[in-house]
């Protein structure tokens, strides 16, 4: 009986000791990590045409997602090399927090409380945005300013909601909100009339537009009610893990103002331009600063092309959704992209 | 060790030891929790109660404005949770006690029709029915704006059905009051004149005497107190119905989901707990001319309430925790909007905390009561 007690008593402390243990066991940076795995784990949302849906065979597309090989292949040399956690709106943040995810590339707008009180670091804004509203042509409304006392259907939580209170109060008016967790029944909840209007980032607009019987029969309102700079997160407190995706994104965004293309990034390797050489690896180190390959830069390029590239390919005027760079072009052409230089 | 022969210490020290291994454990838990929070630099505790909400609920039980706190917001959330689960238990019981009596109807029409009612509930997930009933909802009806009118001030639309309000200038107190009393008098007449029944044999019309006695207070309030109310009746704007009650497809299909899924078990608990009174009863009672009817009311059903609280409990608990399927089809309960909340603070385990704890403190309380009933209506033995 003695015996049991103790035995009893070992198991127990060998429990508390075990939780205590594996509470401890992570010291090895994101990039120890990612490479010990061979694989990038990438945080996307779930189906959001544009930005991250899978293809007929399963292979993940979308401005998200290129994001996100553009680090796989900084790291690896290989944009395939990632894998996609698809997280929803509640648990993307606590994804990233407990290390289910190596970084999170996800529509988040990057804002004080966020990168404050959540333990996270935002990389550069990749897409400025803005949050609208949209309602049939059929209502013959042209203002957001008319839609005193009409319902609205969004997400929930996020930043959407408050974002229309307040654009409400400024305004004196009132509104019904109409909240659904998920993406489908809020949409599904739109079409069908319940709400006159559903609210969200414009982006997010022009997808769930896209997937509409017949896209014609909307029309997204003028009115931006909200900025949503929209970027990639990482854990807090792992400072070159920061800086390698903060820079991957820049060089999306500092190839294009260089004119370097996923067809033309060879011939550009030869370019005399200091800069170029440094950013494709063919002068000085940067990549080994980062500890990375010092072709990344190259790498990246290759293998997902530059920032217009990626937004052509995903977003553009080509594409199902449409979109006009609007401030998403760079600086020297009135746009808000300005990548830090490469030196 | 003497002591440890001793049974009964023994059994005291294998409860110290159970209690305290649990502590433990829960101890680690946190501290390991609230360690790893820090070391991420994630705000913890419960402060956050008490900023600005900022944003809106639409449906609300009780009032509430986006420039109230967020622990006000959270008591919305407990409100609508409260005020569907409550509905739905008492409607689905009324119905359910329907149903499990017509399942055993001599007529195989009906007692087939309601097993097939039974089953077709019981053997499909309560969330897909939620959101049949919501699309059936707001693609069956018209839009706002090509509302039926179904009564002067009535519209039906899918957004749900807007109805003209009562509102109370003065007199409110007056009527409630009256109310009440009305319900306490027509409650004790309708005890003592059974009492009497009993004891002369006599019958009178207790139900006429009873809801009499419910009335007269109310006749009395309206001659006698200052009541002014006006009707408060929806105006077509230029997108919605506003004024007037607003019955939201949300809370509809909500209700609808639950009361038929409480109806479905509650009438298989009381076919079996009327299957389960003995075939003697029956018999007894026919033997003294009681009629069907009548021996179910007054034979049977008072003897197999007492077979049936115990399961009906079950099904209450069920109803309430089921209600946070609200959140598929938007109707904001307690889950909802601690998930807004939960992302508007980041703070995630406080969150849940909270609604983990409302939602056992108030099944323990379901549980008391429907303790204290059956303990009421328990077999005495005399």
């Amino acid at each position: 009986m003695k015996n049991r007690i103790l035995q009893l008593c070992a198991t127990v402390a060998g429990i508390a000791v075990g939780l205590v243990a594996a509470t401890s066991a992570n010291a090895a940076t994101t990039l120890e990590t990612v490479k010990a795995r061979g694989k990038l784990i990438c945080g996307v949302s779930m189906s959001t045409p544009g930005f991250a849906t899978a293809d007929a065979k399963g292979h993940m597309g979308g401005f998200d997602v290129d994001v996100c090989r553009a680090v796989a292949a900084a790291v690896f040399g290989d944009p395939e090399k990632v894998d996609f956690v698809l997280t929803n709106i509640n648990t993307r943040f606590q994804a990233l927090q407990s290390g289910e995810i190596d970084m999170l590339s996800r529509q988040t707008t990057l804002t004080f409380s966020r990168e404050v009180s959540l333990g996270l670091d935002f990389g550069p804004t990749v897409f400025y945005d803005g949050q609208g509203l949209m309602v049939p042509k059929s209502l013959g409304v042209n203002s957001a300013k008319e839609l005193t006392d009409a319902a609205i259907c969004t997400l929930p939580g996020t930043t959407t909601a408050q974002n229309l209170s307040d654009f409400f109060r400024s305004i004196g008016g009132k509104f019904e909100l109409v909240v659904f967790e998920n993406p489908d029944e809020n949409r599904n909840a739109f079409f069908s009339g319940r709400c006159e209007a559903i609210s969200s980032d414009r982006s997010d607009l022009a997808s769930i537009r896209a997937v509409a019987n017949n896209p014609d029969d909307y029309v997204v309102l003028p009115e931006t009610i909200s900025k949503e700079p929209l970027a990639p997160a990482v854990r807090q407190n792992d400072s070159n893990w920061r800086d390698i995706v903060s820079w991957s994104a820049w060089m999306l965004m500092a190839a294009e103002e260089r004119g370097i293309t996923q067809a033309n990034v060879d011939e550009m390797a030869k370019s005399e331009d200091p800069e170029i050489q440094r950013m494709l690896g063919v002068n000085e180190e940067l990549g080994k600063m980062l500890n990375l390959d010092n072709k990344w830069g190259y790498n990246i390029i290759k293998g997902v092309g530059n920032y217009g590239e990626v937004f052509e390919r995903n977003l553009g005027t080509k594409t199902a959704l449409g979109l006009t760079r609007g401030p998403n072009t760079r600086w020297s052409e009135g746009g808000l992209l300005y990548a830090p230089p490469f030196r | 060790m003497p002591l440890f022969y001793d049974a009964r210490i023994r059994a005291y020290l294998y409860q110290v030891i159970a209690v305290g291994v649990v502590l433990l454990i829960a101890w680690v838990m946190f501290s390991t929790a609230s360690a790893n929070l820090a070391k991420q630099d994630i705000a913890t505790g419960f402060g956050f109660l008490a900023r600005q909400a900022g944003f809106v609920i639409t449906e609300t039980a009780i009032t509430y404005e986006p420039t109230d706190t967020i622990g006000r917001a959270i008591l919305v959330g407990i409100a609508n949770t409260v005020k569907v689960s409550l509905l739905a238990a008492l409607l689905g019981t009324i119905l359910g006690l329907l149903v499990g009596i017509g399942r055993l109807s001599h007529n195989p029409v009906l007692s087939r029709l309601m097993l097939a009612y039974v089953e077709a509930l019981r053997n499909v997930p309560l969330l897909l029915y939620l959101l049949l009933w919501y699309s059936l909802i707001i693609s069956t009806f018209p839009p706002v704006k090509q509302a039926i009118q179904m009564l002067p001030g009535v519209f039906l639309s899918n957004s749900g059905l807007v109805m003209p309000a009562l509102h109370w200038e003065s007199g409110f107190s007056a009527m409630v009051t009256a109310l009440v009393v009305g319900i306490a008098a027509a409650a004790s007449v309708a005890r003592i004149l059974g009492r009497r029944r009993v004891v002369t044999g006599k019958d009178r019309p207790i139900a006429l005497i009873a809801t009499i006695a419910l009335l007269l207070p109310l006749v009395a309030a309206l001659l006698l107190a200052n009541i002014s109310v006006t009707w408060d009746v929806p105006e077509l704007g230029r997108f919605r119905l506003s004024g007037g009650y607003h019955l939201r497809p949300e809370f509809v299909a909500l209700l609808l989901g639950l009361t038929l899924s409480v109806s479905a078990n509650v009438a298989e608990i009381v076919r079996a707990g009327i299957q389960a009174v003995s075939k003697g009863q029956w018999e007894a009672a026919t033997a003294l001319g009681l009629s069907r009817a009548r021996t179910l009311k007054l034979v049977i059903l008072p003897q197999a309430l007492r077979i049936i609280i115990p399961p009906l409990t079950n099904t209450y608990l069920t109803v309430f925790k089921n209600s946070s399927l609200a959140i598929a089809i938007g109707y904001p309960d307690l889950v909802m909007v601690s998930n807004t909340i939960m992302n508007q603070t980041g703070q995630a385990i406080e969150s849940i905390a909270i609604f983990m704890g409302v939602y056992l403190g108030l099944s323990i309380l379901i549980s008391l009561v429907m303790n204290w009933y059956n303990a009421k209506v328990a077999l005495r033995e005399r």
